[in-house]
């Protein structure tokens, strides 16, 4: 047999070891605490039953986030299902006779400060985590898997049951929020 | 003919942000140019969200400070999961 490094998996340790880092993964995404557990504790029973499938090639952590996207994915696939336009978002663009331009009060101002600011980095960290967070939860999901994760956008499209035109709508309203948020948050202060 | 190239802003800003990630096709790259032209307010956005583009690659890692598991909730996952896994054996085993 050739001697590789294999992982192994040890279900006992999982909550010490794990529960922490995929509990801040989950709560990134989605809006509310005790969904983000529940995620948590579902990852977990998949993996106890998914446990013969494992190759040993990824480290148990790895191994353990991959099943929790896949909890996220299904999770948004429920919520997107559920209909009611409920999620109010902010509107940046006008309505009507002059459709589509900006609305005057929600236009992108100068970042004078813009040299300096930048260098702060530890604030602006937080300022952007915070201004993820307040994202409406069916954006920042999508948002956080396309520019986090990376995904292409053909599979976000698969997994998520959306259209590319509808991914790109929610991707360009997460980023002009993001921008106004960051504005007001980094920029103003 | 001319009406193809003309964009509004919201369908620009969406052009801009789908760049970010380069995958904007020719055309709409070339609508995207014609419009900031001629449009300060997307000229901003399109240079601002170059650097947004830069804060989310060196920022996002998402420490949600504040929300963590307490002691009972990882307690209670442990006990689930131990129920679990002696579930998931079977008996004589």
């Amino acid at each position: 047999m050739t001697e590789q490094l294999k992982h192994e998996l040890n279900p006992d340790k999982w909550v010490k070891l794990h529960a922490d880092f995929l509990f801040q993964y989950a709560v990134t995404r989605v809006s509310n605490h005790d969904m983000a557990k529940d995620l948590v504790q579902e990852t977990f029973f998949s993996g106890l039953k998914g446990i013969d499938g494992f190759r040993g090639q990824a480290a148990e952590r790895t191994w353990l986030v991959s099943i929790l996207k896949r909890k996220i994915i299904d999770y948004y696939r429920k919520i997107n299902s559920t209909k009611g336009k409920s999620e109010i978002s902010m509107s940046f663009f006008e309505e009507g006779e002059n459709q589509g331009a900006w609305i005057e009060a929600q236009a992108p101002k100068s970042w004078d400060n813009f040299a300096d600011k930048e260098i702060e980095n530890r604030e602006l960290r937080d300022v952007l985590n915070e201004c993820i967070h307040k994202l409406p939860e069916k954006y920042r999901i999508v948002f956080l898997l396309k520019t986090e994760s990376q995904y292409e956008s053909e599979d976000i499209c698969n997994e998520l049951g959306i259209s590319p035109s509808n991914l790109w709508v929610i991707i360009h309203r997460a980023r002009v929020q993001l921008r106004k948020c960051i504005e007001t948050n980094w920029f103003k202060r | 003919m001319f009406k193809k190239f003309i964009i509004s802003c919201d369908e620009a800003t969406t052009i801009c942000d789908k760049n970010q990630y380069r995958e904007a096709t020719i055309f709409e790259k070339i609508k995207l140019s014609l419009h900031i032209f001629v449009c300060g307010y997307c000229k901003k956005y399109t240079e601002q969200n170059a650097a947004m583009s830069r804060f989310f690659n060196d920022y996002i890692e998402s420490p949600c400070k504040g929300n963590k598991l307490d002691l009972v909730e990882k307690e209670e996952l442990e006990h689930n999961l131990i129920e679990e896994l002696k579930k998931s054996k079977k008996p004589g085993e």
